[in-house]
């Protein structure tokens, strides 16, 4: 319940990036949201909305693209994208596996208008 | 006008993962364990500490972090026991940052063992923020049910340790602590599964050796 915070993390970024670019309008932002960052899409949609009044980024389109669990495995050297929150290797079943893919928050892409 | 995409690919967590960088190399140059407690409110993590605050005293010097939304009040409890704490109220935050943490890093005396974090009550949200620590347990008691491994997999995927608390509670409740176990195992294979009644002073024994086997490791590992 902390995406209020982490949308303000976001328009640092914005901002950093509008500015570095001498840009009048954000058009668009892409986060890749990681299933296990603890974070959730809608409330970070809303956190948005209510963000961005009066900001460079008022009219911009959020898309939020969720980032599937991808697990490495060190017993057979497999890398899998797993969906059904199975910690384990889809190929030889090892439960050594290490998360690599999965967990984090990005700014993957901005839009600016100039 | 025009329009561009940048490609930006920016960490939002990486603040917090700096400083928590920072906090983890200032601990283990100054010999200290770092130990993250997460739970739900009311899962006795202060309870546990005032217990290895008793079994430390004369052996081992600890200091406690407290975040809580508000209130001293498990600070106090802590000093009650002779410890220094620090209390930290986020004012509403769900979760301590390590930034948080920093700003009370440089007042911790320099000659303790452990530093015990005891971060915001919730299983959700201090999953995803690293304080620095070297040990991260997650606390369950007995009357939450042991069906929360699978319910929250974010808090138990990030810890090092499962400490199952109020083992004295277990033989009123539908509380089965090996099926508990196995099912954050399930989740973490490799979890340290601790079984404890901080009041009786059940699982203790096993739970301080284990503090102190990882403080020796760091402190070797360190030269």
């Amino acid at each position: 319940m902390h995406e209020l915070s982490l949308i303000a993390s976001v328009f640092d970024v914005l901002e950093e990036k509008a500015r570095e670019h001498g840009a009048i309008r954000v058009a668009g932002v892409v986060l890749k949201v990681g299933v296990l960052s603890g974070v959730v899409p809608d409330l970070l949609t809303s956190a948005f909305d209510i963000y961005k009044k009066g900001t460079l980024a008022e009219t911009a389109r959020l898309a939020i693209v969720a980032v599937p669990v991808k697990l490495r495995c060190p017993d057979c050297g497999g890398e899998a994208v797993r969906e059904d929150m199975e910690f384990s290797c889809a190929a030889c079943g090892s439960r050594r596996v290490e998360i690599v893919e999965g967990r984090d928050l990005f700014v993957e892409t901005i839009d600016l208008e100039t | 006008m025009t329009l561009k995409t940048l490609s930006v690919t920016r960490d939002l967590l990486a603040t917090n993962k700096q400083a928590a960088g920072a906090i983890r190399q200032e601990l283990r140059a100054r010999g200290i364990l770092g130990i993250n407690l997460l739970s739900s409110p009311g899962s006795g993590k202060t309870t546990l500490l005032e217990a290895l605050a008793d079994r430390f005293r004369g052996r081992f010097r600890m200091a406690v972090i407290e975040g809580d939304i508000e209130t001293e009040r498990d600070a106090e409890r802590i000093r009650a026991k002779g410890v220094p704490a620090w209390q930290i109220t986020t004012g509403g935050a769900c979760h301590l940052e390590a930034r948080m943490i920093g700003r009370v890093l440089g007042d911790v005396p320099a000659a303790i063992d452990f530093l015990f974090i005891e971060n915001v009550g919730n299983l959700v949200c201090p999953a995803s923020f690293d304080l620095g620590e070297d040990l991260r347990f997650v606390l369950l008691s007995s009357p939450e049910g042991d069906d929360k491994p699978a319910k929250y997999p974010q808090a138990f995927l990030s810890a090092d340790g499962l400490i199952l608390t109020k083992a004295d509670l277990v033989p009123y409740l539908p509380f089965d602590p090996a099926r508990a176990a196995a099912e954050a195992l399930s989740i973490k294979p490799g979890l340290r599964v601790f079984t404890v009644s901080a009041i009786r002073g059940d699982g203790l024994d096993a739970l301080d050796a284990y503090l102190v086997e990882t403080l020796e490791r760091l402190r070797s590992g360190r030269a």
